[in-house]
């Protein structure tokens, strides 16, 4: 069974996010550079599946600059087998350009699943993975709470959350993509000799620059701003009835909620 | 010069830490108010690899470097001083002596579970009427038909009597040297042995979810071979397990008061009085200042100390400065910190409480502040003609 993550590095969700003076971008000076939440719940989930096989390879697939691989180091410590950093330096993607790289990459490594989080918590763009799947003509599940692999190994039955405490069960032919939402099982810690195994596993770099075959990106930044502070609540004072009608015509007319 | 970590020791800090505030952090007050040893934890710490961390992976460590384990100790200590206190003891106490001076038959037997975690083992030195004074220990080990006989006790030996104790490396008295003095020797006692009794103390004021022993040596019959190294050998092993372990020590010092400093900073900065926060009244903000900079210092000078052991350069003094300076410097930040919290630092709902009572063993064990003081002058030539 050969899975590949896709991994993307994120600034700590507690980041207190600033932006540049000149509103080109996030200051990165201080942020604390993490692992996306939901690649790490994908990492669990891919480990999970090569132990239950017994046998293949779980590789980390990063989009990013070499500070990304601080990430997919604790990746490999957690027990991922190697590594492919396709080096984005000098180069703003989007997600589009970034599912190009991505497609041209995996295919090669010929994967019976790729495992993705269900949205990086930065951008919070969620196309990536359909993207990659759409270029790749691969069938995608998103988000997932649950995966099995089937007694043939030929393809995996997965659990998705929709509203109002549903679950659709879907059995997806391989190769597929599925993107993980927080599941059943919390990442596990990078033990000790995993973090001593990681610095001798291999991460091979690959330069997006090359794989990008002309292809730009399909959205311009033109500006980045912080949101607006909140305002203060307000407290209605008075009678029941009187409080309810104010309370309606505020909805109403000011915060235009109803 | 490079103060720089390596990336694996950046990668395991922060793993450490997600370990301690995840795992040890939900527990640690309950732990503590009930003066409870954790299994749960203690094995969890072993499957980490915290257990063996500076042991041959080929008996079953990680084979870190010193530096490396003074990280998890720091970081565990940030958290919670009872689990450090496992760890730190187990490491520097348990695995040290046998690892170090053990035959190959004794490090294959013990060293594989002790550094898995499926058993602790425990140093037995101090006894009622000898701590600093060493030299006037009781405990006697005869040699009668390939069996040492042991009569003695030891008291306030960490890890000395959990369930999942395997042993105590116990210090004793086995004749007298050429020079008049008593020679001293390790050997290594196993839990189960008949005559070897282990008792749980309890009503600390420190590390209440650490275990703590009293030992009993009644006719203890364990083989010729148990010696640990050569018979006279253990007043230098001895010597040599502390200097090591003073280390560890030093990083509860810093981790402590790394641990209190945070959670006041936090405080300070929420809490207000007469309209704004208490941290920007110059009395808390410079105390604050102070605690910043003294642990700054404590970690330069504890992580100075490992990189000369690492490097196999001359370290003792330096760990004696920085067992001695690192604890101190906890000593004052916790102060700091109950006094800044006010009122509330005096409940032990907020864990500056804690950290103030735990810090009072860092000056004591391991040689107390007194001890490390004569270290240090000894080494400066004060006493010399």
């Amino acid at each position: 069974m050969k899975i590949a993550v896709l991994l993307k590095q994120t600034p700590d969700t507690e980041t207190k996010i600033k932006i540049k003076s000149d509103a080109s971008g996030v200051d990165e000076t201080d942020i604390k550079w993490i692992i996306n939440t939901y690649d790490e719940y994908a990492v669990e989930e891919a480990l999970r599946l090569k132990e239950a096989v017994g046998t293949g390879e779980v590789v980390i697939v990063t989009a990013g600059i070499k500070r990304a691989v601080e990430s997919m180091r604790q990746a490999l410590a957690m027990g991922a087998d190697r590594g492919i950093l396709i080096d984005t330096e000098g180069l703003t993607l989007d997600s589009y350009t970034a599912a190009v790289i991505l497609a041209k990459v995996l295919p090669n490594e010929k994967f019976d699943i790729v495992l993705a989080g269900k949205q990086a918590v930065d951008d919070d763009c969620v196309q990536v993975a359909h993207g990659v799947a759409t270029l790749l003509d691969w069938p995608c599940v998103w988000p997932i709470e649950h995966i099995e692999l089937s007694g043939d190994k030929k393809s995996v039955m997965v659990v998705r959350p929709v509203s109002g405490g549903t679950k659709e069960v879907f059995e997806v032919g391989l190769p597929t993509i599925l993107c993980c939402d927080k599941g059943e099982h919390d990442p596990r810690y990078a033990s000790l000799p995993g973090i001593m195994k990681a610095k001798t596993k291999p991460i091979q770099e690959l330069k997006a620059a090359d794989l990008l075959a002309g292809e730009t990106p399909k959205v311009k930044w033109v500006n980045f701003s912080l949101p607006p502070d909140r305002q203060a609540g307000k407290i209605l004072k008075g009678e029941p009835e009187q409080v309810c009608a104010e309370l309606v015509k505020l909805l109403r007319e000011e915060a235009k909620v109803i | 010069m490079d103060y720089s970590l390596t990336s694996e020791q950046e990668l395991l800090r922060k793993t450490v830490r997600e370990f301690a505030q995840g795992e040890i952090k939900p527990k640690a007050l309950e732990l503590d108010r009930k003066e409870e040893f954790s299994y749960e934890l203690t094995k969890k710490m072993g499957q980490m690899g915290f257990l063996g961390a500076v042991c041959d992976p080929k008996y079953g460590g990680q084979g870190l470097d010193y530096l490396s384990y003074i990280i998890i100790v720091e970081e565990l200590a940030r958290v919670d001083a009872s689990q450090a206190a496992t760890v730190a003891a187990h490491n520097s106490l348990g695995v040290g002596p046998i690892y170090h001076f053990g035959s190959e038959e004794q490090k294959k037997k013990y060293l594989p579970d002790l550094c898995s975690g499926k058993k602790l083992w425990s140093f037995g030195l101090t006894e009622p009427e000898a701590g600093s004074d060493a030299g006037n220990s009781k405990t006697t080990a005869t040699l009668k038909d390939d069996h040492w006989i042991i009569n003695g006790s030891k008291i306030f030996i960490t890890n000395g009597a959990s369930k999942m104790t395997g042993g105590c490396t116990v210090q004793a008295i086995t004749g007298k040297g050429q020079d008049g003095h008593k020679e001293i020797s390790c050997i290594l006692v196993e839990q189960n042995t008949s005559g070897f009794t282990a008792k749980e103390m309890h009503n600390k004021l420190v590390w209440r979810a650490s275990n703590t022993a009293e030992l009993y040596f009644d006719n203890v019959k364990t083989p010729a071979g148990n010696l640990l190294g050569k018979k006279g050998d253990g007043f230098r092993q001895m010597l040599a397990t502390l200097d090591s372990g003073r280390l560890g020590i030093a990083a509860m010092g810093l981790g402590g008061a790394q641990g209190a400093f945070e959670a006041t900073l936090k405080y300070a900065k929420e809490r207000k009085a007469f309209g704004k926060p208490i941290a920007s009244f110059q009395a808390n903000a410079f105390k604050l200042a102070d605690c910043a900079t003294e642990i700054e210092a404590a970690r330069n000078l504890l992580y100075k100390a490992c990189w000369m052991k690492d490097q196999k350069k001359e370290f003792k003094t330096l760990a004696a400065q920085a067992k001695l300076y690192c604890s101190e410097v906890m000593y004052r930040v916790v102060n700091h910190a109950v006094q800044i919290h006010g009122g509330y630092g005096l409940m032990e709902e907020f864990p500056v409480a804690k950290f103030y009572r735990d810090q009072k063993l860092l000056e004591i064990g391991e040689g107390t502040s007194e001890v490390q003081r004569i270290v240090i002058s000894r080494a400066l030539g004060c006493y010399s003609e």
